[in-house]
């Protein structure tokens, strides 16, 4: 029997009234994974475009993916960098799998539990806007972070950053950067101090704290000297979360959004921008070694340019006007550096400029549209004559 | 010659353009008046089974304007009254005689110019009155407001569309007649729309009284709510209307011959259709036998209408009164394995998500395949790319489902339409039926404003 045939004989046990009908939702998600719907138009334009949120989610994955592979290896370098053997790509990488995997696999089964749950007890279907975030957290995670924390604050962020207003299309802060903010808060430890960010020998406790440090790190307790080359900075031969630290990785990503349109192009220019006009305000200021930092330099560090490319241009918590996304991105670019700079207890800033204008991104957005309707009620009228 | 540019917007690139041939269809033949046709009309009804009709008759008129009638296309018997749910009327079918006989309304049409009072009431005991519409709300105008234009769109730049200047060709002596006495109606002017890249524009450039704008870009540049929209945008209060350059030769023919004639060329389009062309015929004519399809009728649509805003029709319907196209594409009733990870050379998309974007440009076999299911919306920037309008589309579409009456004003409802919003259900990834939606808001304040 094929699998087509297979799906339509026991597709009635899971409608209403059938055996499984409380596994609904879960049943139509899998259908939908494998086969595209049969449903045809019912109403409006009798033919559609052949792109759907799943064809949308599986360009993003797929521009997630240079990162995600560099930084796979990436942890393995680390590592066998740190504990002093020699190593070759495919030692690295093979190292790097097997961390990564696991923290990929928590993050869906967590996220999409959550999911899938609310789903059936709301009788929708299950929308596909999982299937980024969960491959998100792991990339913003470093590699060292516990199972368990990934577990809890996906399932939190799930429920009470997207579920709790709506799921997918509804919720105000990026729920990927949200799981990050709540282990950010609650076990700062994990993913805030010196000692986290490489894999040594026995996990993360024999790691030396000087050479497991990030960039950031260094830039915010005045050891600029330190901060690797621009160089390793940007083909991400350095410590860091597991998918920022090649830009040139993000960047192929970046083009794979900007050619096919899934990504906005003009936020990730208006945040670059927006970094870079802040970096020259403090570069002329040069109040302290941070403020001398170059622009370069610093959309180099950390992970700015994964906010910029990645995070600042989801949809749905992003400004939704032209004009408006210019303004937001911009912000997210002046506030991520003013925050590194300014406040050294938060050395990535990026994370939470992003979120503060995940809350202004609908502000911003009425003001463009206010603007529009100002331009609307400035035109004269000529209203229609009666007669009889 | 200013050519207005209308860079947003897609020309979708589908099979089955009508070749430039006109085939005269037989009669007798059965003709229909639909009354779901006209927006926001309650009809009573004139005739019953049985009865004899000439074309003229009025076979409808309006429960609260009852001198607003709908008139036979053609003469013959009345064969069958077809309703719905709660009796709603749907069809009222007319067999046609082997030739049409018309009832004669005017006698010595032109003898003298008639004035505007004359024309008005013409117009509507022949029933000619129906053919011109009025925004906002896309419903047959209310005789007691004169508008502040008319406008005519002398293009259609929808998939497949018919071509007017190659079916008005000849007529011209009609056009200018119903152009005259339309210009006496309205306080402003008859502006025409017409396209900068036309391949002959003779008939409409040859017409005189009238503004004329030229417009060039992709669909939906022929639509009359975009051509108003940039020259002289609806303000709230104000009404247009606008008239189907095809309805210019009936109404042409009323001044003149003192009939109604509600002849037709019609364009036989899509895909399925063996030999698409162009075919001479009545209003409201029965599709059933009138050309050959590819495939078994079961698998395949029939829409009185282009494939973005036509209606569904069965096999064996009727053309829509304001249709001049019929299309025929096939149904999309299939699973796809792994649909949406395929790389997709032979599916058409907007996005540039699909390899087919790379490829040599072909025109597609489009079929009704949802792709997909409906979502929340989740991208944004892509309604605007197709919606060549200075308002904000989603932020319209939010205040419609929300009810909000004075935000949609805000927002600029009454510059559209819904068939403005046609290209934003098709490209919309997350499936929102947009066109219902704006339908739903137009008639929400029609009623409230009423």
């Amino acid at each position: 029997m094929s699998l087509r045939g297979y799906i339509d004989k026991i597709k009635p046990k899971f409608q209403p009234g059938g055996k499984f009908a409380s596994l609904h939702s879960t049943f139509d998600a899998f259908e939908a994974f494998l086969f595209v719907s049969n449903k045809v138009t019912t109403k409006g334009a009798h033919i559609r475009d052949a792109v759907d949120l799943k064809r949308t989610m599986s360009v993003v994955i797929l521009s997630l993916m240079p990162a995600l592979l560099f930084g796979m290896w990436n942890v393995g370098y680390q590592h066998y960098l740190i504990i002093g053997e020699k190593s070759n790509l495919l030692m690295n990488f093979w190292f790097g799998l097997q961390k990564v995997v696991p923290i990929i696999a928590v993050s869906y089964i967590s996220g999409l539990a959550v999911e899938f749950i609310f789903a059936q007890y709301r009788k929708h279907e299950v929308n596909e806007g999982f299937l980024v975030t969960g491959i998100l957290i792991p990339l913003i995670m470093p590699v060292t972070i516990p199972l368990w924390i990934v577990a809890v604050s996906t399932a939190i962020s799930v429920l009470f950053v997207k579920e709790a207003f709506g799921g997918t299309g509804m919720n105000v802060f990026n729920p990927a950067l949200m799981t990050r903010a709540i282990i950010f808060f609650a076990y700062p430890a994990k993913i805030t101090g010196d000692l986290v960010w490489v894999l040594g020998a026995g996990g993360d406790k024999a790691v030396d704290s000087i050479t497991g440090a990030t960039a950031l790190t260094y830039a915010a307790s005045d050891n600029i000297a330190k901060i690797p080359s621009l160089y390793d900075l940007f083909f991400g031969f350095i410590p860091g979360s597991i998918g920022e630290t090649s830009k040139f990785a993000i960047l192929i990503g970046a083009l794979i959004l900007a050619i096919t349109g899934i990504g906005s192009l003009r936020i990730m220019l208006s945040t670059i921008l927006g970094g870079v006009v802040m970096t020259l305000i403090f570069n002329a200021v040069g109040a302290n070694s941070y403020m001398t930092i170059g622009p370069l330099t610093q959309l180099l560090m950390g992970g700015f340019m994964f906010g910029a490319v990645f995070m600042a241009t989801d949809p749905v918590t992003g400004a939704q006007t032209p004009t408006g996304k210019i303004v937001y991105g911009f912000l997210i670019g002046l506030f991520a550096i003013m925050i590194r700079v300014f406040n050294p207890a938060y050395p990535e800033g990026m994370m939470l400029a992003i979120l503060l204008m995940n809350m202004f991104a609908p502000l911003i957005d009425h003001i463009v549209v206010r603007a529009n309707i100002r331009r609307r009620l400035k035109r004269s009228v000529k209203p229609s004559v009666i007669t009889k | 010659m200013r050519v207005i540019k209308i860079k947003k917007g897609l020309d979708i690139p589908l099979k089955g353009e009508p070749a430039k041939k006109i085939e005269t269809a037989g009669l007798p033949a059965v003709f229909a008046v639909k009354p779901p046709d006209f927006i926001g009309v309650q009809h009573k009804l004139l005739v019953k089974v049985g009865d004899r009709v000439m074309a003229g008759t009025a076979v409808l008129h309006s429960k609260t304007n009852e001198s607003i009638v709908i008139s036979s296309p053609v003469s013959g018997e009345v064969v069958d009254i077809v309703r719905g749910d709660k009796r709603a009327l749907l069809e009222v079918r007319v067999k046609s005689d082997n030739t049409v006989d018309f009832i004669k309304f005017n006698d010595a049409p032109s003898a003298n110019p008639l004035t505007n009072e004359q024309i008005i009431d013409l117009l509507l005991k022949s029933g000619a009155w129906a053919h011109i519409r009025q925004r906002p709300y896309d419903v047959i105008p209310n005789p007691k407001v004169q508008p502040r234009d008319i406008y005519i769109s002398t293009f259609d730049s929808a998939p497949l569309a018919p071509d007017y200047g190659f079916i008005l060709k000849g007529k011209e002596n009609y056009v200018q007649a119903a152009v005259d006495a339309l210009v006496k109606l309205t306080t402003g002017k008859v502006i025409l729309g017409l396209n900068a890249k036309a391949s002959d524009n003779g008939v409409f450039e040859a017409l005189n009284n009238v503004e004329r704008y030229y417009f060039e870009g992709p669909h939906p540049a022929g639509n009359v709510g975009v051509q108003i929209h940039h020259t002289k945008p609806i303000n709230k209060g104000e009404v247009v209307w606008y008239v189907n350059p095809q309805d210019l030769v009936t109404i042409g023919r009323l001044l003149v011959d003192g009939v109604y004639d509600a002849s037709r060329i019609i364009a036989i389009t899509g895909p399925e259709v063996e030999n698409p062309l162009y075919i001479k015929t009545y209003l409201g004519v029965s599709i059933d036998g009138l050309f050959k399809v590819n495939r078994p009728v079961e698998q395949l649509r029939f829409i009185s209408g282009n494939v973005l805003t036509g209606d569904r029709i069965e096999p064996n319907g009727f053309l829509g009164f304001y249709h001049h196209q019929l299309s025929v594409i096939p149904e999309g009733n299939y699973y796809e394995f792994f649909g949406w990870a395929a790389p997709g050379a032979k599916k058409f998309s907007n996005s540039r998500t699909f390899i087919s974007k790379l490829l040599a440009k072909v025109n597609f076999k489009l079929d009704t395949n949802y792709h997909g299911a409906e979502r929340a919306y989740v991208m944004s920037g892509e309604y605007e790319k197709v919606f060549p309008f200075d308002i904000y589309p989603v932020s319209l579409i939010k205040a419609i489902m929300t009810n909000d009456i004075d935000r949609m004003e805000e927002l600029g409802i009454y510059e559209v339409s819904s068939e403005d919003f046609a290209l934003c259900d098709f490209v919309c990834t997350s499936k929102i039926e947009t066109q219902q939606i704006v339908r739903n808001g137009l008639e929400m304040l029609r009623i409230e404003m009423s």
